[in-house]
């Protein structure tokens, strides 16, 4: 099996597309917090605590849409801490979001601990089956790589045009936007920059949350510890790699994961000759040169990382 | 009455920004707003426009009481505020600038279409073309400007609220300005307009009102008023700047020749093959709207930027190494644009800002290593007394000193290694008058003692003052220099707005 075989096979482009999914919610909420200009990087956490939520939902008895809903909420909340520590006191984004990292994995962890004190191997769950469009899915190749997947993961793929017209083509995404470039320019014509940038940070993180449950509900079926695995910290790279635009957000994920699947592959063949950490590492420096190139000419929002505090002098 | 302000008061900490002021604005009215930096005009527009809470008083507009700290509210009832610095989002549309909370947030799509038609109906209408597709960071300032007014008017601004409008403009934007603000009034907008420039007032206000010290010592009518009177009541006594005498000039100091300074990532050059001579005993005004290449040209003379081509030259002999302790060597004297950024250090103290030029100098220093606290503060004692430097102590911070005395401080420090040239970078931005007068008394006297002196300035009014000389800059490039007695705001506007050849043809004929 060679490189070109690889690319022939149409499991190549569906795991590409598995793994995506959750890098492309990440990044796409993680967008969203830093359009508005906050940074969050509580995202990892987050992600864990939306794994952890969609999971239990369900190993509860829940339905697989109220978990997606649940996670979404635990997501929003935690988002609701970070722009209360950030938004609100105008703390150092940086600290805040790390701290949360920590908080919100180690919660999820301690919670999965709680209910299951003593199971060695994780409970598998009933997640989200793949669906087949009808006549379409059956086509060789192409309906096996791209259209025999599960609702979650076309749910994905759909928000990513829904948050592109958000931001650009709503009176609210421009809001978001402007409250990322120079919340002066909002607080003057007469909107609450803290709510917007607050909602957004609330938004944002209901999506990361969402990437997270992803991987409990489409993927694994079960919960693990560090399964997140630095998939956020991707997430923050690859907005930096879009230059902060849901469109090349898409791309870089999808590129990403197409990595990541590739070296998989690639152990197989040459996994004899070459160690297969080297593989591993493989999408993380490729996707570190990429973002070299790309960042360069990123026009990052003017307003990030900037606390904004009301009746202040400036 | 449009606008009736009551007994505003609003205090940061110990100092008491407006203290009980009450003003007035009828329809149709332009009241201008004078009074000195830190006067609190600022401070009092701020508070209308919701951005602060007043302590005390009220605001009523066209009879109904103002509710404080609501923006949005304001622009309900039709106050329109254009800030000094520009609140506009730069890499976003005109468009986008504009329509920023016109539209309920909660809706599904904007109808960018009608705004578009509209914001080119009014554009028209007052004279304040603008393509509202472009990007603000595209634009010149005098366009971001007519922005910042279309945003207020796109929000059936009845009272219109102008933050030193005219600081960033050439004579000739400002002259355009003033003519949209008399369409505005005739079609029944009120005006308040800020500033502290007395000609401009004379010109298009029909009311004055003075702030002093967060008070307002009168209000009068533009036509019973005359400069004297109003210079009197905004600085509470009078106020003589001194006057430049002309010298006979000596050898050249500083010259640059074809100086460049390439721009970011291929772009435009920053300078663009500049030359200029400042000699002994002369003053050269460098003229010019901001954001032209000042900043470039004195970081060069500063020795923090090396040029991509040229020759800059001190006292004859050409600069190898561009670096501020070169330039500190060779006798280069710096006053720097932004006193608190690149002036002192803030959090330092006093003594120690004054000798942070003359690191590991005898008698400061001992053995050039350790410094002799002893020596150093009696030096700044007495660099405290001869400046007349107001301090509480020489041992405190100096971020805790006025604007007026801290430029005291850089110039102190800089005017006691007998420089042989002094850069002198907006030396007067933010001074109140009895600072200004003893800031150009002192480049006066430098000039008097035998040094080259180039003042960048964005203010006309300084550079006739005491320039024997003015070279007007534009996109980097610098015009031919100018004769003082041959220069006038008129025609160095038209210079600064582009045409540098505009001097040189006027003084060949």
């Amino acid at each position: 099996m060679d490189l070109i075989e690889v690319f022939l096979t149409a499991g190549f482009w569906a795991a590409m597309i598995r793994i995506a999914c959750p890098l492309i919610l990440g990044t796409l909420g993680e967008l969203i917090c830093e359009r508005a200009g906050v940074l969050n990087l509580g995202i990892e956490g987050i992600m864990t605590a939306g794994a952890m939520a969609g999971w239990m939902w369900v190993y509860q008895g829940g339905d697989l849409w109220g978990g997606v809903t649940f996670a979404a909420f635990v997501g929003a909340s935690l988002g609701l801490i970070h722009a209360g520590f950030t938004v609100y006191l105008g703390l150092s984004q940086h600290v805040a979001g790390i701290g949360l990292t920590m908080f919100a994995s180690a919660m999820s962890f301690f919670t999965f601990r709680m209910m299951l004190p003593s199971s060695t191997t994780p409970p598998k769950i009933q997640g989200f089956q793949q669906v087949k469009i009808p006549g379409v899915s059956d086509l060789p190749f192409f309906g096996d790589a791209f259209l025999n997947h599960t609702p979650m993961t076309y749910a994905t793929f759909l928000a990513v045009p829904v948050v592109m017209y958000v931001l650009y083509r709503t009176p609210l995404g421009l809001a978001v936007r402007m409250a990322g470039e120079n919340p002066v320019a909002v607080e003057a014509q007469g909107i609450d920059v803290l709510a917007v940038r607050c909602g957004a940070v609330m938004a944002g993180s209901a999506l990361m949350a969402i990437g997270g449950a992803y991987l409990t509900m489409s993927a694994f079926d079960a919960f693990y510890f560090g399964m997140i695995n630095g998939r956020g910290w991707i997430c923050v790279a690859l907005v930096i790699f879009a230059s902060w635009r849901p469109g090349k957000a898409l791309l870089g994920a999808l590129l990403f994961a197409g990595l990541d699947a590739l070296q998989v592959r690639a152990q197989q063949f040459a996994g004899g000759a070459i160690p297969y950490q080297f593989f591993l590492m493989l999408p993380y420096v490729l996707s570190i040169a990429a973002m070299v190139v790309m960042a360069r000419r990123a026009r990052y929002p003017k307003a990030l990382l900037v606390p904004y505090r009301r009746g202040e002098r400036h | 009455m449009a606008l009736e302000i009551r007994g505003i008061t609003k205090r940061f900490g110990a100092l008491v920004a407006n203290d009980a002021i009450s003003l007035s604005v009828a329809e149709g009215e332009i009241l201008a707003l004078l009074g000195e930096n830190g006067a609190g005009k600022t401070t009092l527009m701020n508070i209308l426009f919701g951005h602060y809470v007043a302590d005390e008083g009220e605001m009523l507009v066209d009879g109904r009481a103002l509710p404080p700290g609501d923006t949005g509210a304001a622009i309900a009832a039709g106050v329109g505020m254009v800030h000094q610095h520009f609140a506009l989002a730069d890499n976003m549309t005109v468009l986008e600038n504009i329509t920023l909370g016109t539209e309920r947030l909660w809706s599904w799509r904007s109808d960018t279409a009608a705004a578009r038609a509209r914001i080119v109906e009014m554009a028209e209408a007052y004279g304040l073309t603008v393509d509202p597709d472009r990007r603000v960071e595209e634009l010149s300032i005098g366009e971001r400007q007519r922005v910042e007014i279309l945003k207020a008017l796109y929000r059936d601004a009845r009272i219109l609220i102008l933050d030193e409008p005219t600081s960033v403009l050439t004579p000739q934007e400002s002259d355009r300005l003033f003519d949209t603000l008399k369409a505005m009034v005739a079609r029944g907008l009120s005006i308040i307009f800020i500033t502290h420039k007395l000609h401009e007032i004379l010109r298009v206000s029909d009311r004055v009102a003075v702030l002093r010290r967060g008070a307002v010592v009168g209000t009068v009518a533009t036509r019973d008023a005359d400069r004297e009177s109003l210079a009197e009541m905004m600085v509470g006594r009078k106020v003589a700047r001194p006057r430049a005498e002309h010298l006979e000039p000596g050898r050249p100091v500083i010259e640059l020749d074809a100086v460049s300074v390439a721009g970011p990532r291929g772009g435009n050059p920053v300078l663009d093959r500049v030359s200029l001579t400042v000699r002994e005993r002369e003053i050269v005004g460098l003229a010019g709207v901001a954001g032209n290449g000042q900043s470039a040209l004195a970081a060069l003379l500063s020795g923090t930027l090396a040029p991509s081509a040229g020759t800059v030259s001190l006292d004859g002999e050409p600069v190898r190494r561009f670096t501020a302790r070169e330039f500190i060597t060779r006798r280069v004297g710096r006053i720097p644009e932004d006193r608190h950024a690149t002036g002192v250090v803030g959090d330092l103290t006093v003594w120690e800002n004054l000798i942070s030029e003359r690191l590991r100098e005898t008698p400061l220093w001992r053995w050039r290593w350790i410094i002799d606290f002893a020596a150093c503060k009696a030096y700044a004692r007495r660099l405290v007394e001869q400046f007349d430097i107001r301090v509480a102590g020489i041992d405190g911070a100096t971020r805790l000193m006025s604007g007026g005395n801290m430029q005291k401080l850089i110039l102190a420090r800089v005017l006691d290694r007998s420089p042989r040239f002094i850069l002198a970078s907006q030396p007067i931005r933010g001074l109140d008058e009895g600072a200004i007068a003893a800031v150009h008394q002192r480049l006066l006297d430098a000039k008097r003692d035998g040094a080259g002196v180039l003042v960048i300035s964005e203010d006309l009014d300084e550079i006739l003052a005491i320039a024997d000389r003015v070279v007007v800059i534009h996109a980097g490039r610098t015009s031919p220099s100018l004769d003082i007695g041959d220069a006038d705001a008129r025609r160095l506007g038209l210079m600064m707005a582009g045409d540098l050849q505009h001097g040189a043809g006027a003084m060949a004929s």
